[in-house]
């Protein structure tokens, strides 16, 4: 099998699989079904990373399905591209998808009897989904693994249908992310109007050939796709999903919505300016860079502000998300190939250590049945390794060298420069220091327990009387649903495994330079708009000069540590002086803002939209 | 070429945005995305549009004989139209349980996740 073959192969496996499990699931034991499932994703990841390795010096694999290449460069044939970045994606999403069904082996209690293979199978659907979204070269079917991977998601967060929040949250998900489909649909249409193609290399290359004709045509399609995967990356004021869908979803699927699909979103917008607009003078540079900088900033703030704010602890890690993808937002928007490599370290190392630190976050859901900060308080005493992780994580979430998050910030400080420094450093520093926070609090019994009336059992009983005992606009983490028959007595190898696993993996991408030089190469060809064509179109390859291998730079080694030290400060200073629960005064409008009603959430994003088109113009 | 589909794609986005916006019932609300959908249908039925074409099915008439409409963007509204079944059993299903475990199908009852 070549390289170019085995493409299919990584789409089309988990997919059969997941049939697989759906049409035998019901006469299945449980563990013939979960082991299963994990031969099928980790097969699917030891192909990513054969094919990775084999191609890593030469011709990136591309495969017309059915053979039906373009003539003429035109033609309607389906296409799978395994560049650098695409490829290596795949790879990092069936490995997580493989921790997170190992992780859930034990994380649920047994499902009833007649449904043994539903969750598995939805794993490996999503894995399927995610994995034809990196690899395809097309942007209809762009759309449609789009469509795919926010189905399957949006039944993996309301997998628990029998939690009245739980399918809220679904709910919510299926109507913002479907509502970016359909503009992401609606500017396919725009753009095969206007060149009657549907390929990227292939629309790339009208685009080229048009000029600065149909300039507002243009800009109108790029506004409306970019949205649609903006959605997804959960941008502010797009992002509104993320909380309340990680709030309620299974932590296996945590996992996976933090650590790479939303991550996806900010893949998908990179992938389509390069190769459809790069070259086009429909859309000049300098509005891209405008937009995706205002964005990530205004995202990157926000989140840090809401995550800091948080007691449910996976609420918390669904902001410090938002807030970093703020972050690889405002490094993308630099546009050149240094950011690229930057922010796709960035990404491996975030996704190591944020999926880590939501198997810790659904430990304590095993063990106390509860997230919520302020009740748990001190109560995490006896898991201490695992308290040890989660402090790991928190420093490794801020940008703590040699972790590969603290690589992937240094880069980006250096590809941004100037005043985007600071706030990587002050935004890195927050969403460490509330993680720090939670863990000083929780696992060590640092600081001050709350006041009685804090804790949410007190309140918990207004609260069956009506809305009004949270008029203060929060989501506490008590009366979590168990996941498990019985609460564990202590952390369960499997799961505890799978974190330390995932931050030895985060680690490991700040610590191995053969990673980062091939790293760079997918950067640089990333970021040629020209030789994507090629590739894609006549199979012929260019060889660029490579950019200098990314390194520890002493600068980034100590902006790393200061903000490990203002995060580990900032959550020192919060335990000790700050009652716990005591919100400033000055953030209700924000947390307001964050009101759980889909259709207020829908009216942001049309904002939003509306922002993205002034901003590109 | 006639402009008027194309304004009709966009209105039928943009009405359906706002009736999401301002539901005060779960199905309406999947109803309104649908609407939304039904705008990626006209917008693309839109663009492969010939005057005086007939439908690409070639079984009784010569290939070259006369025009036909774009079958590829027909092609693209089908794979729509499965994308949006799915979606519209799926989110229905979610909100049949909302209306179980809640009582309600108004979304502005639904107050749990806040901040």
């Amino acid at each position: 099998m070549t390289a170019a073959q085995a493409l299919p192969v990584l789409v089309a496996g988990p997919l059969l699989g997941a049939a697989v499990l759906v049409a035998t699931g019901r006469w299945l034991p449980r563990y013939v079904a979960d082991v299963f499932a994990a031969v099928v994703a980790g097969a699917a990841a030891a192909l990513a990373v054969g094919v990775l390795v084999a191609t890593a010096d030469g011709a990136t694999p591309v495969e017309w399905v059915g053979g039906r290449r373009p003539r003429d460069g035109a033609g309607v044939g389906i296409v799978l591209v395994g560049d650098g970045i695409g490829l290596g994606l795949t790879a990092l999403v069936s490995v997580l998808v493989v921790t997170a069904l190992i992780y859930s082996w034990r994380f649920f209690d047994d499902p009833p009897s007649h449904q043994t293979g539903a969750f598995p199978a939805l794993i490996l659907a999503f894995q399927a989904a995610m994995c034809g979204f990196t690899l395809t070269g097309d942007l209809f079917n762009a759309f449609v693994f789009f469509e795919l991977m926010g189905v399957v998601a949006y039944a993996l967060t309301g997998y628990r249908v029998e939690e009245a929040r739980a399918v809220q949250g679904a709910l919510t998900f299926g109507f913002l992310n479907s509502l970016g489909g359909y503009a992401i649909l609606l500017g396919v249409g725009l753009l095969y109007a206007h060149t009657g193609q549907l390929g990227l290399a292939q629309i790339g290359q009208h685009l080229d050939a048009g000029g600065e004709r149909s300039g507002a045509l243009v800009k109108v399609a790029f506004v409306l796709v970019a949205t649609g995967f903006l959605v997804k990356a959960a941008a502010v004021p797009f992002h509104f999903w993320l909380p309340d869908a990680h709030t309620v979803a299974p932590t296996p699927v945590c996992m996976l919505l933090s650590g790479v699909m939303v991550q996806l979103g900010v893949y998908g917008v990179a992938r389509l300016y390069w190769t459809v607009f790069a070259g086009s003078g429909a859309l000049p540079e300098e509005a891209v860079h405008r937009a995706l900088l205002a964005l990530g900033v205004l995202t990157a703030v926000t989140g840090a502000l809401l995550c800091w704010l948080q007691r449910h602890v996976k609420r918390l890690l669904a902001f410090s998300t938002i807030a970093h993808t703020g972050l690889f937002l405002v490094a993308l928007a630099v546009l050149t190939p240094e950011a690229v490599s930057g922010t796709a370290l960035y990404v491996l190392g975030h996704a190591g250590v944020k999926a880590a630190l939501f198997a810790c976050a659904g430990i304590l859901v095993d063990r106390f049945g509860s997230v919520d900060e302020q009740e748990l308080h001190g109560r995490g005493t006896r898991l201490r390794p695992v308290g040890v992780l989660f402090t790991v994580g928190g420093l490794a979430l801020a940008g703590l060298p040699p972790f590969g998050t603290g690589l992937g910030k240094a880069l980006s400080e250096e590809a941004a420069g100037g005043w985007p420094t600071v706030l990587f450093v002050a935004v890195s520093a927050a969403t460490g220091g509330a993680v720090l926070r939670v863990a000083g609090g929780v696992f060590f019994g640092l600081g001050s327990p709350p006041a009685d009336e804090d804790r949410p059992h007190a309140t918990g009983r207004h609260r069956q009387d009506g809305a009004e005992a949270h008029e203060d606009a929060e989501t506490t983490g008590a009366d979590e649903p168990e996941e498990t028959r019985e609460r564990v007595t202590r952390a369960p190898d499997t799961m505890f495994a799978a974190a330390a696993a995932l931050l030895a993996a985060g680690l490991a991408v700040g610590c191995v330079p053969p990673l980062w030089s091939a790293v760079s190469r997918a950067a640089d060809s990333f970021t040629d708009h020209s030789g994507y064509a090629m590739t894609v179109l006549h199979a012929t390859e260019q060889h660029l000069p490579h950019s200098p291998v990314p390194h520890w730079s002493p600068a980034g080694v100590a902006l790393g540590l200061a903000s490990a030290a203002l995060a580990a400060a900032g959550a020192w200073g919060a335990l000790r002086t700050v009652p716990s629960g005591v919100r400033p005064g000055w953030s209700l409008p924000l947390r307001r803002l964050h009101s759980g009603h889909a259709g207020d959430y829908v009216a942001c994003a049309v904002a939003g939209l509306t922002l993205l088109a002034a901003l590109v113009w | 070429m006639s402009v008027l589909p194309y304004l009709v794609a966009g209105w039928l986005f943009l009405v359906g945005c706002y009736g999401l916006a301002t539901s005060r019932n779960l199905i309406h609300a999947v109803g309104s995305l649908a609407v939304c959908q039904a705008s990626t249908y006209v917008l693309l039925l839109a663009v492969g549009y010939r005057h005086g074409g007939t439908a690409p099915v070639f079984s009784d008439i010569r290939p070259g004989s006369r025009p036909v409409v774009d079958p590829v963007v027909q092609a693209l509204t089908l794979t729509d139209v499965v994308v949006g079944a799915t979606l519209t059993a799926l989110l229905l299903a979610l909100v049949v349980q909302v209306s179980k475990r809640h009582g309600t199908v108004d979304p502005d009852e639904l107050r749990e996740l806040r901040g």
